[in-house]
């Protein structure tokens, strides 16, 4: 039985990306009708009154209407534009000490009630196993409020007509760049999630985010090879204004080898630069293994600080919770009480938080209705804090929780997720050019590629988009089939310069997988161009049959 | 609500099929009720249900293409549902690979329903979880785990004749037991549609006894290896590779099944001649639905790969129609022939060796030779002289599953494995491979 459904989108750069498509799919024109405030509080309160009365001690209702819309391009054609629209409830008790969770897309008083009682039935039954009861953060309701992603341009009511016609000028200027083959797609996301739970809080929120990826691939038909150059954009907590391409947000990579974005992207010109860097990837040379200082752009350092320090300090992990598929992590909490485990060298400040504005992480409240907020993760490069929910708040001695908790719909149970985990611009003025001159052997990486990690995070292998040698404190030739390994706590420990705040931008995820079953969370992580030295680079290149 | 039967969801295709004024319709009705329990630290730590159903509507206007779907089943809400696919269709732009839905296609039914499976309850859930916790407990071991149980069902039906009604049931466990101190992790996976497939207690002991063996791990240098993988070791290589057997990115060019010149590599020998793949819905072990989802082109047994050679390619509708060949249904299972040998057997007869009893976060570094970087996890030991000598550290690989089957000694007894990050149900046997390429350590238990 084929237990998940997948949009198979192949032909990006890391070679095909299966992308979980929950919900179902409706017209355009219904994505802006929002169910009433009223309506969702009523249900609500038919949740939690059903699950007190059958004997939960706490209850929470998450009401959630899921809507997206994806519009894929692949070459001068529109192969697909889909609406999908996902409505139901999900209701979390505890009872006898232990959890319970069902949900439903029966939104009738009825169908809300017997989850309720379902998911206290579950509870129950789940009790008898339970060693230590869940010991839940204080946490005091917040009454009826509201939050919503500031948005300029609404990304539902821009016409698909709009939006295709622009992925297809990307498209076509990616081929008249040199691509034999674009693809380019935007994925789309409305979350309206209404929170309710017995310790009083009603929070209606508004969510919106935007991704656009695009690959450009170029094939040599006479040797038989092939190479693609993904695109060099960001998932953001934004509406459509970030397609809005302004000069102002455009700025130049170090040694001008790529045009890098900011607040707005020019999905149109980053494609004919993707199809150019996609033809000159062909002939580029093949790395030489070996240990090189490595220049990292935002573009490219984002996924390493998500798959060595976010996911690693998510207390979940830890603890233990995520053993029986994402794995645990090395940094334990005896490294943690130490107040002296070296996680990077003095450089490094990583800080966690959910409140950057244009972040996919920003939201005002997380999913257990606790007020989101910042705080030190690494600081001075030594291990200060997690990431922690509310069941969790009390093993690292916080009195709060630290509003880590996630569910990607309603029909799943919320749990711990990353919030935005950045790396901190340096004190000292440097541009990316400056930090490029006092390198002697090393490579400089623009955008993400492969990415592999073990499952307590210690050992890891990226890839990147480009490539460019540096030699003598120049950037030279475009070099092909680079990855680098490394061990985190190695690789932070060798971060020897940062970039300033001018220069910090982010990245992030849109499709974040943990859990079982497995649940898709959004995450941004910013940083500065950042200098690791004397890292170990593999050729990746290999011959078949 | 949730599970609907095929009377009542042929009736339901109708009305919406009555309804069309379009150039044509498809319908599909879809429900299911997934249940689950999870637990770590020797504790259950979430438990769930979950349902849900739904009619979905497409509809074309000559190349245009509108699709809604809606939860509720009225003959007004259906009416309603089809009038929003025809509006959206309208606005919708010509899509020159449009292919016109199918004609009458021949589902032959496959066995993908157990009546015990789908009776399973929250209890059942638990007691799941128990054993394995219990067993754990007793042996100062901690149990982490996951059991999920789904039943579901799928119509299918257009304007052109075809219909099609199926019920499915699923179970799938994997319990990951460790040290207290965290020097030993031992791992266990199990998939069926019969729940009578299934036992719990044997799962358990699988993951004890591996996490107990693998305690004390000694590091050895990377480098080649001759290497036993067991099959939870490849799935997901096999599955990376066999998503790609696609013509239309290989006449493109773009497949590692292209060659130089712009020709494919189908027929030629890429693997070596001990190698069969093959997908088949009817399968007894790993049965899936005889049609594919989204073309609706009934499945038919395919041989991938033929004594070694690249025996088929999938062909989408519009690609088919292109070269002048029948379409193929997506597969939705992986069978690979294997030997009644056990892994012991592959074990005695190897002077020195490495078992891989897993491997997991595989990725994609090159599509143009297939390489893939992962990790070996949860269990991998020294094998000396036929027999198991000690647990080793675990290894970073980077490996073309093209290499790997080339470079086959000897294969095993098949298990059935569902897929974790590739969409297929598989059965696939242990491997006996050389000159494995680990590329650096991990400290990671």
């Amino acid at each position: 039985m084929e237990r998940r459904h997948f949009l198979n989108i192949s032909g990006l750069a890391v070679g095909s990306m299966l992308v979980p498509v929950f919900g179902r799919a409706i017209a355009a024109e219904e994505l802006l009708k929002p169910m009433a405030v009223g309506a969702k509080k009523a249900l609500a309160d038919t949740a939690l009154d059903a699950a007190t009365k059958a004997g939960a001690s706490y209850c929470d209702v998450r009401i959630g209407r899921y809507l997206t819309q994806y519009v894929v391009t692949r070459d001068l054609n529109v192969e697909d534009v889909t609406n999908t629209e996902s409505a139901g409830i999900g209701v979390r008790v505890l009872c006898n000490g232990a959890y319970g969770f069902a949900a439903t897309s029966d939104m009738t008083p009825d169908g809300v009630a017997g989850a309720a009682r379902q998911a206290v039935a579950i509870a129950k039954a789940n009790a008898r196993l339970q060693s230590e009861p869940v010991q839940l953060a204080p946490l005091k309701g917040v009454g009826e409020v509201s939050w919503a992603t500031p948005v300029q341009k609404d990304w539902r009511t821009v016409p698909i007509k709009d939006k295709a016609e622009l992925l297809i000028a990307a498209n076509k200027a990616g081929m008249d760049g040199g691509a034999s083959f674009m693809q380019s797609m935007l994925f789309q996301v409305n979350q309206q999630k209404y929170f309710a739970s017995t310790d009083g809080s009603y929070i209606d929120q508004d969510i919106q985010r935007l991704w656009a990826p695009l690959s450009a691939t170029a094939v040599d038909k006479a040797s038989g090879k092939f190479r693609s150059r993904g695109g060099l954009s960001t998932p953001v907590g934004m509406g459509y204004e970030y397609l809005d391409a302004r000069a102002a947000d455009k700025i130049r990579a170090a040694g001008g080898v790529a045009t890098l974005y900011t607040r707005s992207y020019d999905i149109v010109e980053d494609a004919r630069a993707a199809g150019r860097d996609a033809k000159r990837k062909l002939t580029a040379k093949s790395v030489t293994p070996g240990k090189y200082d490595l220049v990292l752009s935002p573009e490219h350092l984002w996924l390493t600080i998500h798959e060595s320090v976010g996911h690693p300090t998510e207390l979940d992990r830890v603890l233990g919770y995520e053993a029986n598929y994402a794995g645990t992590s090395f940094a334990t909490l005896d490294k943690w009480e130490s107040k002296n485990f070296k996680y990077g060298s003095a450089l490094v400040n990583i800080v966690a938080d959910k409140t950057t504005p244009g972040s996919l992480g920003a939201v005002g409240y997380d999913d257990e209705g606790v007020k989101c907020k910042r705080w030190d993760i690494i600081k001075d490069g030594v291990l200060v804090s997690y990431q922690a929910t509310r069941d969790q708040a009390h093993i690292i001695g916080e009195k709060e929780s630290q509003g880590c908790s996630y569910a990607d719909s309603w029909s799943n149970v919320q749990f711990q997720r990353m919030p935005n985990v950045s790396l901190q611009a340096g004190a000292r003025k440097l541009t990316p050019d400056e930090m490029v001159k006092d390198v002697k052997k090393g490579i400089y990486i623009v955008g993400d590629g492969s990415f592999s990690i073990d499952q307590q995070r210690y050992n890891f292998q990226f890839g990147g988009q480009l490539f460019y040698e540096i030699k003598d404190g120049k950037i030279g030739q475009m070099l092909e089939d680079v990855a680098y390994q490394s061990n985190t706590q190695d690789f932070w420990n060798a971060c020897t310069a940062l970039c300033d705040e001018r220069d910090w931008r982010m990245g992030g995820s849109f499709f974040d997988g943990k859990g079982q079953p497995p649940q898709i969370s959004i995450v941004s992580h910013g940083s500065p161009t950042a200098r690791f030295n004397g890292i170990n680079v593999i050729n990746t290149a290999r011959k078949i049959g | 609500m949730s599970i609907l039967n095929q009377e009542q969801t042929k009736r339901i295709c109708d009305r919406v099929l009555s309804y069309s004024k379009a150039d044509e319709c498809v319908v599909t009705v879809n429900g299911s009720r997934n249940g689950n329990i999870r637990f770590a630290r020797n504790a259950v730590s979430t438990a769930g249900l979950a349902e849900d159903t739904a009619v979905s509507v497409q509809v074309a206007f000559g190349k245009r293409q509108g699709t809604a779907s809606i939860n509720e089943f009225d003959d007004k809400s259906l009416e309603r549902v089809v009038r929003r696919a025809e509006d959206l269709a309208r606005l919708a732009p010509e899509n020159p690979e449009f292919m016109p839905t199918v004609g009458k296609q021949d589902y032959k039914r496959s066995a993908t329903f157990d009546a015990r499976t789908a009776a399973i309850d929250p209890e059942y859930r638990a007691q799941a979880a128990a054993y394995a916790i219990e067993a754990c407990r007793k042996n100062k071991l901690v149990a982490a785990g996951f059991f999920a149980d789904g039943t579901s069902f799928s119509s299918v039906a257009n304007s052109k004749g075809v219909f099609g009604h199926q019920d499915q049931t699923m179970l799938d466990f994997t319990c990951t037991v460790r040290t207290e101190d965290g020097r030993g992790s031992g791992w266990v996976k199990r998939s069926a549609t019969e729940a009578a497939r299934f036992d719990p207690r044997e799962a358990a002991d699988v993951a004890i006894e591996k996490a107990l063996r693998s305690v004390d791990a000694k590091a050895l240098e990377p480098g080649r290896y001759t290497v036993i993988l067991e099959p939870a070791a490849t799935s997901e290589l096999l599955g990376a590779m066999l998503s790609g057997f696609d013509a239309r990115r290989t006449d493109e060019g773009r497949s590692f099944l292209s060659k130089k010149g712009g020709a494919s590599r189908l027929g030629d020998k890429l693997f070596d001649e001990k190698v069969n793949i093959w997908a088949d819905p009817w399968n007894q072990d790993v049965p899936v639905l005889p049609w594919d989802d989204n073309s609706l082109v009934a499945r038919q047994r395919m041989e991938l790969i033929k004594d070694g050679k690249v025996n088929a390619l999938q062909y989408s509708r519009y690609w088919a129609q292109k070269k002048g060949v029948q379409p193929t249904a997506t597969p939705g299972n992986i069978v690979m022939a294997g030997t009644d040998k056990s892994t012991l057997e592959l074990i005695a007869s190897t002077k020195k060796g490495i078992l891989v009893t897993r491997t997991w976060y595989i990725r994609m570094v090159d599509p143009q030779s297939v390489l893939l970087t992962g990790l070996t996890r949860d269990g991998t030991f020294y094998i000396e002289n036929g027999k198991i000598k000690y647990p080793i550290k675990n290894f970073r690989f980077n490996e073309s599953p093209v290499t790997m089957l080339n470079n086959i000694e000897e294969i095993g007894k098949p298990v059935i494995i569902g897929g974790d990050e590739v969409p297929f149900q598989m059965s696939i046997p242990a491997m006996k491979v050389r000159d494995f390429n680990f590329t650096s350590l991990s400290d990671a238990v």
